[in-house]
């Protein structure tokens, strides 16, 4: 399954200050575990909401705001898409994770939704793939 | 807020642990079936004592000292092989001397390697692939003997018998637990690669019955597959299997219509296709690129052929003549004739049927494919296109007396019905 960690924003983050290379480090390391182990799919740092804009929506209205926002742990600071087996073993994950601000911080762990992933039946493609790889490793090791 | 279930917490602990603990015991012991023994002995302790004490601060850690501390117990209780043993046990101690800070650098110094000594090892070829795809489930996958058996089909004593003859098997035929040299590399690493795709292909696609899938397996494969691809980033192949497995991945979503009937490939909706996994496939393709400097192996082909329709942004726009290309040299490399039917179809898509059905009709002459009911089934739909419907029928009908799935031999059937009209339609689609 894939599962979004939201790094929550705080003080520091909105602000600006760019985390220490102690920080740094020990991200880069723990970046570095998840790809090796097959975890990390994507992930970036956003910006604080300074530089952010929202487009906000009332019936067929259309405005947009500015940032900085307020409600500052309501926002976020970066994300993770992560694949893993379950819940259990994302949250196994992020207890690893160093955290990510000096002080209090927050990661949100979401489920993306995909149960229309995985379906019953499988297109002829598919199964030609499959036979023809078949075919191959008879081939090689005949 | 409900407090979390301690146990869950340790398997998940243990599904993240175990490969580099069996692999770190496999370098220590020397036998892959008494590391998984070990191994487990470890989660027994942990699932009795993290309850109450809390998990540790570091669980691998924990996990592999106390699994140290059973293998020195259990050689020391096996008087009868004494010397060995001693030695053995004065490795293990050795290791035990330092604090834990120390095991533990120690064991990530070593856990890639281990790692990966360990996916060579159970990709051995001493075993049968069928060996080697269950124990490497069992061992880096952390699939349990019964959902391994219900991702293959089988029986869960048959996977068990499996596993356990292929660990004896490795023990008896003395297989080193280390990297391949370099003259052997190749083959080892193509065995490898060979058992991961067949993982996913078990995820994708079942060979007999119906409605069959285990997609857990295709995520599985694609995880060994990045693992891999992290523990050896400079060999190309592993880039192109990985590529390969992304691309494929990322259609997962269009494949099935809305009553979960099959989609063909030209026929997908691509705005259901995974972007993210189609972006990590491309990058991976350039990466195996780069390091084959021009090269290209099996699955990097495979993987550029997936490509050209992973950047098509409709079927019209596929660059068939790019994939004849890429067939040409895949057909070059592989000899095999099931490349060859393929690399018929994107003929026939790049240049007319006329130019596809000639190969056809060589490999209906070679006699190579005489069971396989793709070679009819392509056949009857060139001929279709070229309006000699009366041919095309039995074509379609001769392939579904070949198929072993029930639906893929109604479809065969209505299409033998529909072609006595001979009306021009889309076909069987390659890749």
């Amino acid at each position: 399954m894939r599962v979004m960690v939201l790094v929550k924003a705080n003080e520091q983050s909105e602000a600006g200050e760019m985390p220490g290379t102690e920080l740094l480090d020990a991200m880069g390391a723990y970046n570095e575990e998840l790809v090796k182990a097959g975890v990390m799919v994507a992930g970036e740092g956003l910006h604080p909401s300074s530089k952010g804009v929202r487009v906000r929506f009332s019936g067929e209205e259309r405005s947009v705001v500015d940032g900085p926002f307020a409600e500052t742990k309501e926002l976020l600071a970066g994300f993770w898409l992560w694949e893993v087996r379950d819940m259990d073993e994302a949250i196994e994950w992020a207890k690893r994770c160093p955290n990510p601000m000096e002080g209090e911080s927050v990661l949100e762990l979401r489920p993306v939704f995909e149960a229309e992933d995985f379906g019953d039946e499988l297109t002829p493609e598919l199964r030609e793939r499959d036979d023809r790889l078949r075919r191959q490793i008879e081939e090689q090791q005949s | 807020m409900t407090p979390r279930d301690p146990k869950r917490a340790i398997e998940a602990v243990w599904r993240i642990e175990s490969p580099k603990l069996i692999a770190a015991l496999t370098r220590i012991v020397r036998d892959v079936g008494l590391a998984e023994e070990l191994a487990q002995d470890a989660l027994v302790a942990a699932l009795e004592q993290w309850p109450e004490s809390g998990v540790p601060g570091n669980p691998g850690a924990w996990l592999i000292a106390t699994s140290k501390h059973r293998a020195i117990d259990l050689l020391r209780r096996r008087t009868t092989l004494e010397r060995k043993q001693e030695e053995l046990a004065r490795e293990i101690e050795l290791g035990l001397g330092r604090e834990e800070e120390d095991v533990d650098a120690a064991i990530d110094d070593y856990v890639g390697d281990d790692l990966l000594r360990l996916m060579f090892l159970t990709c051995h070829p001493v075993l049968s692939k069928e060996a080697r795809a269950a124990l490497t489930l069992r061992l880096l996958g952390g699939l349990t003997t019964d959902e391994i058996a219900r991702a293959f089909l089988a029986a869960e004593p048959t996977i068990a018998q499996r596993i356990t003859r292929a660990k004896k098997t490795l023990v008896a035929a003395r297989v080193p637990f280390e990297l391949p040299p370099r003259e052997e590399l190749g083959p080892r690493l193509s065995s490898v690669l060979e058992v991961i795709y067949l993982v996913f292909n078990e995820g994708y696609s079942a060979t007999a019955g119906q409605d069959l899938i285990r997609p857990s397996l295709q995520a599985e494969a694609l995880r060994l597959g990045r693992v891999l691809a992290g523990l050896s980033p400079d060999e190309p192949e592993v880039h192109g299997l990985v590529a390969l497995m992304e691309i494929q991945a990322s259609r997962s979503r269009a494949r099935l219509g809305p009553g979960g009937e099959p989609v063909l490939l030209m026929d997908q909706d691509r705005t259901r296709w995974d972007r993210l996994l189609i972006g990590r496939g491309l990058a991976a393709l350039e990466r195996a690129e780069e390091l084959g400097r021009g090269g290209l192996g099996p699955y990097a082909l495979q993987a550029a052929i997936a490509a050209c329709h992973a950047r098509a942004r409709t079927g019209d726009e596929t660059d068939w003549e790019r994939i004849v290309a890429l067939y040409d040299a895949l057909a070059e490399l592989t000899r095999s004739p099931v490349v060859e039917l393929n690399r018929a179809v994107a003929i026939a898509m790049a240049f007319g049927p006329e130019a596809g059905l000639k190969i056809v009709d060589d490999l209906v002459t070679e006699g190579a494919l005489d069971s396989y009911h793709l070679l009819p089934s392509v056949r009857g739909d060139l001929l279709e296109k070229l309006g000699r419907g009366d041919e095309a029928r039995g074509e379609f009908e001769l392939a579904a007396s070949l198929t072993r799935n029930e639906r893929e031999r109604r479809i065969l059937l209505e299409r033998a019905v529909a072609s006595s009209v001979t009306s021009p339609r889309r076909g069987v689609s390659t890749e």
